[in-house]
């Protein structure tokens, strides 16, 4: 049995790292850097190097455009060497404007796709001043993908954004996902990741005023062989905003690996904030690791409230027997236990269809589907 | 008519520190329509033997059988003893986070009846039930017992007491922590259950106050891992006046 892994680091310095247009501005990782020390050996090696012949990512919503790269206004500066190699070789944006003011009530559902079996990927979302409006973003099944999105959360506007990956299982997928927060403008990202075979997405924030709120959300569930990182990085630079990140995951099955790491930076000026950051993982079998590494670093100590956590456990007995006390067979007490674990994320989607959609794609996964009955009145 | 036997059964509890040996050959007979209250001190094993019969993974049968109308309860599993009719009302009932009441009772009832009630009769009867027991409906959308007052999750025990309607249930320490209308509220819903199926009763209890509430037929005297006496509903006042300082002393 293979005891699981809870690494709980120090803060470290999480101030600016290098960012650049040009890859050659990023050395070839290691494998010694600390953002890379826990990638497995040789994975995402196709992405730290131009791909001859690489594709983009296009995408089907009605709403969305896909321009000329060349087109493109963007202050988004790449972080990491994959990053900058994508932006630099790719072709074409998709973009989503919100308009100002607009509201919208049904989610907007981008359903991305690549032109080739490695795509490279540039995503912009822009919600306007004071609109409201949830962006779902279903990640290409069928391509490997390199990139970024960006997204642009307008003064006062309620934005939300789903990202679901959920790609075929012998594809990698790499993705920085950053939200810039306009003044007292609230935004929700939640990361869905399902599917690949090695997935690594890094989502940060930063502020563009006072009073932004950001919820940085995530599930995770990965099986026999799978590696998945999420690697947070929330940057408070402005005076009270708050943030809010929660990451849950579940691994089940040999050699299945998750790695999640929230830096918070809470810069001198940025007084007043409220940060609160968490990932709870559930190891649902033996021969499973996660990697759960909370920072937090402070520059001012007048903040309203700080803090972290990281909690990884095993499935829990006294659950599983008091369900199974009621007649209900294993399998299904399992499944309502993990759906059960991550219905606080799900049920945060602002729409129930995905909800169902997110909750049956996490049931499907754990093992012979199950039909459990619902609330329906 | 339905039987559960436990003839000689002993038991032990999984520990790091290895097994330990809690039940010591108990061996009681219930028949449906009848009430057995088992009475004995902190740590005599009363929840260890509740526990036994519904099957937690935590203890170990060493010896003993415990049947069902014939049939062999310990090759059941746990999901497998509760389709036979066999039911648990738990001293500490777990909180199970993300998973509704609603969805939790109605996956129960589902697999105990074999086949999914009615939608329309069903959300009466669940709304029925929980006004029997004074239970807000609200608690349908609530987590399965998180955040529940202890009062609450007892209520919620016997509530699918009544929606599960057992051949035998085990009640341990349903009483404890109960304010005076509680306990009555939650006897008056143990009372429907032996009224309407005609279901067994073994009551695990400290005190005789829920036996003003519930009539047993039989009291049971439980120290050391068995039954050391047996008696009519007499036997419990004894108890309640003098205690179990005789039959402790009798085993230490
Ligand atoms: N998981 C366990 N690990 C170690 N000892 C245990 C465990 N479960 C039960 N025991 C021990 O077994 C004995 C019987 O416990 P049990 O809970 O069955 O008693 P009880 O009669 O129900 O007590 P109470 O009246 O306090 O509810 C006690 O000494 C208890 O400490
Ligand atoms: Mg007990």
């Amino acid at each position: 049995m293979t005891a699981p892994t809870i690494a709980l680091a120090p803060p470290t310095d999480l101030s600016p790292r290098v960012r650049s247009l040009v890859p050659e501005d990023f050395a070839k990782p290691s494998g010694r850097e600390e953002e890379w020390r826990f990638i497995p050996n040789g994975a995402f090696a196709q992405f730290m190097e131009p791909v001859e012949g690489a594709g983009h990512v296009i995408a089907s919503a009605s709403a969305a455009t896909v321009v000329s790269i060349a087109a493109l206004q963007s202050s988004w500066l790449p972080i990491d060497r994959p990053s900058a190699i994508a932006r630099a070789h790719v072709t074409h944006a998709v973009i989503l404007e919100i308009p100002a003011d607009h509201e919208s009530t049904e989610p907007i559902h981008l359903s991305l796709s690549g032109t080739s079996g490695v795509s490279y990927e540039h995503v912009e979302i822009r919600f306007g001043r004071f609109s409201k409006a949830t962006v779902i973003i279903e990640q290409p099944i069928e391509s490997a993908v390199c990139g970024s999105i960006v997204v642009t959360v307008g003064d006062g506007s309620t934005a939300t954004v789903v990202n679901v990956s959920d790609s075929n299982r012998t594809l990698e997928s790499l993705l920085t996902w950053h939200a810039d927060i306009g003044r007292d403008a609230h935004f929700t990202g939640t990361q869905v990741s399902l599917g690949g075979a090695r997935l690594r997405v890094l989502p940060s924030v930063s502020y563009l005023g006072t009073g932004g709120n950001a919820q940085l959300l995530g599930v995770f569930l990965a099986d026999e062989g799978q590696f998945m990182e999420h690697r947070l990085f929330v940057d408070h630079d402005r005076p009270n905003c708050t943030s809010n990140v929660v990451y849950k995951g579940a691994l089940s099955g040999e050699k299945s690996h998750t790695v999640w790491v929230g830096d918070v930076l809470v810069r001198r000026e940025a007084t007043g904030i409220d940060t609160y950051e968490i990932n709870r993982n559930l190891l649902l079998s033996d021969g499973a690791r996660a990697d759960s590494v909370p920072n937090l670093e402070l520059e001012t100590g007048d903040v309203a409230s700080a803090g972290h956590a990281s909690a990884t456990g095993r499935f829990d007995d006294d659950q599983l027997f008091y369900l199974q006390a009621r007649g209900i067979d294993e399998e299904t007490a399992r499944q309502l236990v993990v759906r059960g674990f991550f219905a606080d994320i799900v049920s945060r989607i602002p729409d129930a269809e995905w909800q169902t959609d997110i909750m049956g794609r996490i049931g499907a996964r754990l093992g012979v589907p199950v039909e459990i009955v619902g609330d329906d009145e | 008519m339905s039987q559960l036997v436990i003839t000689d059964l002993h038991a032990s509890v999984i520990t790091d520190a290895g097994e330990r040996e809690i039940l010591r050959g108990v061996t009681l007979t219930l028949d449906s329509g009848c009430t057995h209250a088992i009475m004995g001190p902190n740590g005599s094993g009363k929840s260890t033997l509740a526990y036994v019969i519904a099957g937690h993974p935590k203890y170990v049968v060493t010896s003993g059988t415990i049947t069902l109308d014939g049939q062999d309860v310990l090759a059941m599993s746990v999901d497998e003893r509760a389709k036979a009719g066999l039911f648990l009302a738990m001293q500490y009932p777990v909180e199970v986070p993300g998973v509704s009441v609603s969805n939790f009772l109605r996956t129960s009832v589902t697999a105990v009846r074999g086949e999914a009630p009615k939608l329309r009769t069903w959300v009466k009867d669940m709304k029925t039930s929980m006004a029997d027991l004074q239970m807000d409906p609200a608690f349908a959308e609530r987590s399965v017992n998180e955040g529940f007052s202890g009062g609450e999750k007892k209520r919620h025990e016997i509530l699918q007491l009544g929606l599960l309607a057992p051949k035998f249930a085990i009640l341990d320490e349903t009483d404890s922590g109960l304010d005076v209308d509680a306990l009555r509220i939650v006897s008056e819903g143990v009372n429907r259950y032996r009224e309407a199926t005609d279901g067994g009763v073994l009551l695990i209890t400290h005190y005789t106050r829920i036996l003003r509430y519930i009539h047993a037929d039989v009291v049971h005297v439980f120290v050391g891992g068995r039954i050391v006496e047996t008696g009519g509903p007499e036997l419990a006042d004894v108890l309640e006046a003098e205690g179990y300082d005789r039959y402790v002393a009798a085993t230490a």
